[in-house]
């Protein structure tokens, strides 16, 4: 068993990707198949229905919106480290923000009640992702069972606000007073009729904005830099003086302001008050994005207009073909989230193992070397893998001292 | 397994072989190979291990002991070479295997469920039927009839967790001899044992010799090689040096093959010139992850201006002084003293409090600690420093900023390839330490911890990092030094310490110690006082040892 | 006499209602308890309940119905296995992928077969399990006390109801009374130790998770074809996730779990019960107060505020030999 090299860049980033959709696509055509449809013909209804016309397009981007915070939902706790599933109970929090400032202010202008929106849904969809930091930093809670719990716990607690506190008591439906005036986010349409009866609206940019901002927190910031650390090796981080609980508490709290966002999208864009249930899913759809996109903006983002596409294409697919319901895209979902989640191995052992074969023969076998003259060191997952192998120096003394030899050998 | 502990007792009676030319052998490998990826774990080695004799096997962490003895025991396959147990060539497939054929391991870090009894970790794997409690019937009494024979009385009920170290070494041995283990392994088995602990083991050793059992004993401890071995086997780097008749050697000989000299360049300096206390270190005591304690109490100072080096063999406490110093670790008691400052360990970023104070330090372990090996060489070049002003103001950090720094970095100390958007993981290892030296020379500490600094680093490397080294000394900065490496330690420092479990033993001039001196120092053969209990088993034990072997 | 009937009632409808969490809550106990972390207990539930309907449904026989079920569970429990243990994926990931499989397969396959929603069509005469009396249920009803607890709440229900509440003593017996049980309890504990005594890790975990697979796959039959006449959308409702809550809980063992899932299913007809009904006193009990609970028991037992819950320790981690 030789040494595998890391793949290439390009291939990390877009080639795996691009493998494990198009599998992720051919099962879902053979689902398609199974109940008797042409899984060509859905194909183009559905990219049809995502981008062929103004409306379509509008759909489009406006769920891609809403996934766009979701994927940065997932992603900035990811690079913490932490696997962060609550994004869908943060953004349903976060309803309470956006509709307490959108009510409060109905009356000004909207540039007034955007950022204010922000900070209010911020604010309540990040303390719902503090409690689990704060209780994985301090208490060593499992982040996972936390925010699954806390999803639940946000359901209930807004059934009860919308039911005994919110209701207006002329209304039967449980949904608060709506939003008439300036609380409401202009949607694009008042610009472009090109977009038809679309809600897709001013958050678009505020996600486009939130993209850039990640990038620049990630990397261009101390802070960005400490969580990027101690998320790719925590001890490396303890020896450098990061505080690995501050960071988990800041990167979470983060996360699920960016979840907050989505209820500005939904309460302020497209009901104008806040009802039961007005996430919808939106949330955990970010595992998907977040795991696609590679937990960069660029991957996000396109990864956010795939499945904007997928939601909006899916629902006109439901319409033409009725024997497909747009449950089809929750499949579609299912098997991204397993190919490039859970079963990354699949392609890329043999990739590496491909990668490792041509540089082999170019370079006349032996040892991988890089252009440049370098050893390399096997890949990262090898020593992953030697890491665990070691659990803690069990096999060769310490897994230092493996490493070292292994840099002898290389050197000698 | 009755039937055969019946007819060993019957061998017992022939006393035991002592020289590997016997006719019988319990373990003979011929050529084992193995590597892990690119990296030779153990090459080439030979062994013959004589049937009913306690074989020692040492060298420094690393060396390719676990490794070999994991091959043994059917954890690892070996990617080449032949096993011969008891004569007959075998090719061991995995643990049952290793267990069908005799031989047993007790790891280092036990292989126990911890929330388990005594009695289910003996029988796991080793069940007779699908229900336990037949199984449990016979353990029970077999266990009894063990602990009569051998010394290793342990409360079968007892949950693994309730034990101490010590008696969950016991289960482990007991494991073994369940199984019907004729060869027993023991990883380090007295790295986490009590004086008392290790002598009650030593005894246990005893029996199993005389009932015709064959143990392997891998340490790095001398003391406890010289004591109760018949032959011990040196490994240094994977590869097998020597194997010594244990009468016909000594420890400074053993600390030599195991340390190994390496051909190290005459390092020049001149004569230091030590100035004020900068670094203060106060009755320091410092637990590992498991709870042990590894330092006991060690007091130093370190001058501006000067380099003291602590030498010891490997595992005596340095590598968690070190930590503690650092920041890491927080230490159960004493204090740590930086230019008059008083660290106060508080929260869980002290690292961050001992580098504002003005100190620097470069990990043992680069790869677990000192660098991040996804990041590229730039964002490494701040680890720890991403603070600093000159990366930016406030939240800011300018990539820019970084760049030049590990720019300059890269040219200062001839990092190649000199490109700072390279992963990091893509360097060589000796580029990697550079990288890490780098980054903290650069800072201008005042005070500089080293660990291990050229550790697995190619000879060029060694001799630039070596007048990094003497030229900061020479700027007048305070140097602590750890290393494996004795020669390093003994043309890099002013002054030498040698710990030895958990101690500073004894204090040296580099120019007027000498080696064999120093190994003493290091086995912990000539200390004092310290530690008189254990000094006194040991001294006892090779008496008696000497005397069974005169009678035998 | 009135105050009485209505405890009977609470109580029958407690353990109606605690079946499926329990059969779920062990399902997760085996699968955990070998080092494998399952979220994905509500996935395989709902595709376990969608088998089980369908089968039903179109053989009219509830016996195949159920083994429907469980084989759908061991099917989700399968890829589960795969991702996991062979490919050493993340095991939350797989879970989560698999809730997603669950909730847009059994929608989109039953619309698409049986155009109703979603839904599967009325169970015909046969395809669900109905209550069983008890002997003697009859003759005891009227004798006070007794006869009432023994007719109305032991007496009168379905076979799996039995089944799941045998299953405690079962698990406990298998877990610690047989060699299969030491071996998949010291999987999850330590893999490393039950390597070296020559037991197959990656074996032992695949056998964990098909139980598990199959026990959900029941509890999902249970709620399809027994508890109700045929599948609706979505009919788990985050049962999956309140059997994980139970487990947790229950700090991973078979008796804790019976008395916490007794305690989930004794709040969820609590719940029912006192939907708009004033308390003397207390007023009216908000629902969602009470359907949160055991959410927040759980968060409060994981952050060791009261007692402190801790899992198998080799769980979530991919066991990884070199050789």
């Amino acid at each position: 068993m030789s040494a595998r090299k890391p793949l290439p860049r390009w291939a990390d980033v877009a080639l795996l990707p691009v493998l494990n959709l198009t599998l992720a696509f051919f099962i879902s055509g053979l689902v398609v198949l199974m109940v008797g449809e042409n899984p060509i013909e859905a194909m183009s209804i559905l990219v049809y229905g995502a981008f062929g016309y103004g409306e379509g397009l509008g759909y489009t981007l406006h769920f891609a919106t809403n996934f766009v915070f979701a994927g940065l939902a997932f992603s900035i706790a990811s690079h913490a480290g932490q696997f962060n599933i609550g994004a869908e109970g943060q953004a349903y929090i976060a309803g309470l923000g956006a509709i307490f400032v959108g009510l409060a202010l109905d009356g000004t202008h909207w540039l007034l009640v955007l950022p204010l929106a922000m900070l209010g849904a911020g604010a309540f969809g990040g303390l719902w992702g503090f409690i689990p930091g704060y209780l994985a930093a301090k208490r060593g809670s499992h982040v996972v069972i936390t925010t699954i719990m806390f999803n639940f716990i946000a359901a209930s607690l807004m059934v009860y606000l919308l039911n005994y506190v919110l209701k207006e008591p002329s209304n039967m439906a449980p949904e608060s007073r709506s939003v008439v005036g300036a609380g409401k986010m202009p949607q694009l349409r008042e610009f472009w009729d090109f977009f038809g009866y679309s809600p897709v609206n001013v958050m678009l940019f505020v996600a486009i904005i939130a993209l850039f901002g990640m990038f620049f927190l990630f990397w261009r910031t101390e802070l960005g830099y400490k969580i990027r650390t101690l998320g790719q090796n925590p001890k490396a981080a303890h020896y450098a003086g990061i505080s690995n609980s501050k960071i988990i508490m800041i990167s979470m709290t983060l996360a699920g302001a960016m979840a907050g966002m989505i209820a500005i999208n939904e309460v302020l864009g497209v009901q104008n008050r806040l009802v039961i249930d007005f996430v919808f899913g939106y949330g955990f759809v970010g595992i998907a994005v977040g795991l696609m996109g590679r937990n960069h903006p660029i991957g996000i983002a396109l990864a956010a207009i795939l499945f904007g596409a997928l939601y909006q294409g899916g629902q006109e697919l439901a319409f033409m073909m009725p024997a497909i319901t747009r449950e089809m895209i929750i499949v579609i979902q299912a098997l991204v989230i397993l190919f490039t989640g859970a079963m990354e191995g699949l392609f890329r052992t043999p990739l590496e193992i491909f990668f490792t074969m041509i540089d082999v023969n170019k370079n006349g076998g032996g040892v991988p070397v890089s252009s440049t003259g370098q050893a390399l060191v096997g890949s990262e997952s090898d020593q992953r893998r030697q890491k665990k192998e070691n659990g803690g120096g069990v096999g060769v003394g310490s897994e230092s001292d493996q490493r070292r030899q292994k840099k002898e050998k290389q050197e000698g | 397994m009755t039937e055969k502990s019946q007819k060993n007792r019957r061998r017992s009676d022939i006393p035991a072989a002592v020289s590997s030319n016997s006719d019988e052998l319990a373990i003979e490998l011929i050529k084992i190979n193995k590597h892990f990826g690119p990296v030779y774990a153990n090459r080439d080695i030979d062994l013959k291990i004589a049937k009913g004799s306690v074989h020692g096997i040492v060298g420094e962490n690393g060396a390719g002991k676990t490794t070999l003895m994991s091959i043994l025991y059917g954890f690892y396959t070996a990617d080449s070479g032949k096993i011969k147990v008891g004569g007959k060539e075998v090719k061991i497939k995995d643990s049952s295997h290793a267990l069908q054929l005799g031989i047993g391991m007790v790891h280092q870090h036990f292989m126990l469920v911890d929330n388990f009894s005594v009695l289910e970790n003996v029988i796991l794997g080793a069940e007779d039927s699908v229900l336990l409690a037949p199984s449990k019937k016979k353990a029970r009494i077999e266990l009894a009839r063990l602990a009569e024979e051998y010394e290793l009385e342990v409360d079968p009920d007892a949950l693994i967790e309730d034990l101490s170290v010590g008696q969950q070494q016991r289960v482990e041995i007991l494991k073994a001899l369940y199984r019907g283990a004729e060869i027993l392994i023991l990883d380090e088995p007295t790295g986490v044992l009590t004086p008392a602990e290790a002598a009650h083991l030593f005894r246990v050793f005893d029996t199993l010799k005389k009932q015709g059992k064959t143990i392997v004993l891998i340490t790095h401890k001398l003391r406890e090689i010289m004591a109760i071995t018949d032959e011990v086997s040196v490994m240094r780097r994977g590869a097998m040096v020597k194997t010594l008749i244990t009468k016909e050697t000594d420890p400074s000989e053993l600390a030599e093959l195991m340390v190994g000299r390496s051909v190290l360049m005459e390092v020049k300096k001149g004569i230091a010139n030590p100035g004020d206390i900068k670094l203060e270190v106060r009755d320091l005591e410092v637990s590992d992850d498991i709870g042990v304690k590894r330092v006991k109490g060690v007091s130093l100072n370190v001058r501006a201006g000067e380099i003291v080096g602590i030498a010891g063999v490997s595992g005596n406490g340095q590598s968690e002084l070190l930590e503690a110093i650092a920041g890491m670790r927080k230490p159960d008691n004493g204090k740590v003293i930086v230019k008059g400052q008083e660290i106060a360990f508080k929260g869980d970023d002290s690292a961050a409090e001992l580098r504002l104070a003005g100190l620097a330090h470069v990990p043992e372990d680069r790869h677990e600690h000192g660098l991040v090996i996804s990041f590229e060489q730039w964002e490494n070049s701040i680890l720890g420093y991403s603070d600093d002003d000159k990366y930016g103001k406030g939240l800011y950090l300018s990539v820019k900023a970084c760049k030049n720094e590990a720019k300059k970095q890269i040219e200062e100390f001839d990092i190649r390839p000199p490109n700072p958007l390279l992963k990091t993981a893509n360097f060589s290892g000796g580029n990697q330490q550079k990288i890490v030296l780098a980054r903290e020379i650069s800072r201008d500490p005042d005070v500089f911890i080293v660990g291990q600094p050229t550790r697995g680093v190619d000879i060029g490397a060694i001799e630039s990092i070596h007048n990094h080294i003497i030229a900061m000394r020479d700027a007048g900065k305070a140097i602590l030094l750890v290393s494996v490496e004795l020669d390093e330690i003994r043309s890099l420092s002013d002054r030498i310490i040698v710990m030895f479990d958990g101690n500073i033993v004894g204090e040296a001039d580099p120019d007027k110690v000498n080696e064999g001196e120093l190994g003493l120092l290091m086995a912990g053969i000539s200390s004092q006082d310290k530690d008189k209990q254990e000094e006194a088993f040991v001294k006892d034990k090779i008496a008696n040892d000497l005397a069974n072997k005169g009678a035998v | 006499m009135e105050i009485f009937n209505n405890i009977i009632f609470l109580l029958d409808s407690m353990i109606r209602l605690t079946v499926p969490l329990l059969l779920a809550a062990l399902a997760g106990l085996y699968s955990e308890r070998s080092g494998v972390f399952d979220i994905g207990l509500e996935g395989k539930m709902l595709a376990g309940a969608f088998g089980a309907a369908v089968v039903a449904y179109l053989s009219g026989n509830m016996w195949l119905g159920m083994f429907a079920g469980m084989g759908i569970g061991i099917v989700m429990a399968l890829i589960h296995g795969i991702a996991s243990i062979t490919f050493r994926g993340n095991q939350i990931i797989a879970g989560v992928a698999i809730n997603f499989l669950a909730a847009g397969l059994t929608v989109f396959l039953g619309q698409s077969w049986f155009k109703q929603g979603g839904r599967t069509p009325a169970l015909p005469e046969g395809g669900r399990f109905l209550a069983i009396d008890l002997p003697f249920a009859d003759a005891l009803k009227d004798v006070p006390i007794v006869g009432g607890i023994y007719s109305e709440l032991i007496s009168g229900h379905n076979i799996i109801v039995y089944i799941a509440f045998a299953m405690v003593p079962f698990t406990y017996w298998l877990l610690f009374k047989t060699r299969f049980g030491l071996r998949l309890r010291a999987t999850g504990e330590n893999p490393k130790a039950v390597d070296t005594a020559g037991v197959n890790v990656n074996f032992m975990r695949y056998k964990a998770v098909l139980i598990c697979g199959a026990l959900t796959g029941l509890a999902g039959s249970y709620l399809s074809i027994a508890l109700s006449a045929g599948f609706g959308l979505n009919m788990t409702a985050g049962m999956g996730f309140i059997a994980l809550a139970a487990l947790i809980f229950a700090k991973w063992r078979p008796w804790y779990v019976l008395w916490a899932t007794l305690l989930f299913g004794f709040l969820n007809a609590a719940q029912i019960r006192l939907q708009g009904v004033e308390l003397p006193y207390i007023g009216e009990v908000p629902v969602q107060a009470i359907q949160a609970l055991p959410y927040i028991l759980t968060v409060v037992l994981l952050a060791g505020f009261i007692g402190k819950a801790v899992g198998p320790k080799a769980g979530g981690i991919p066991y990884v030999k070199e050789r």
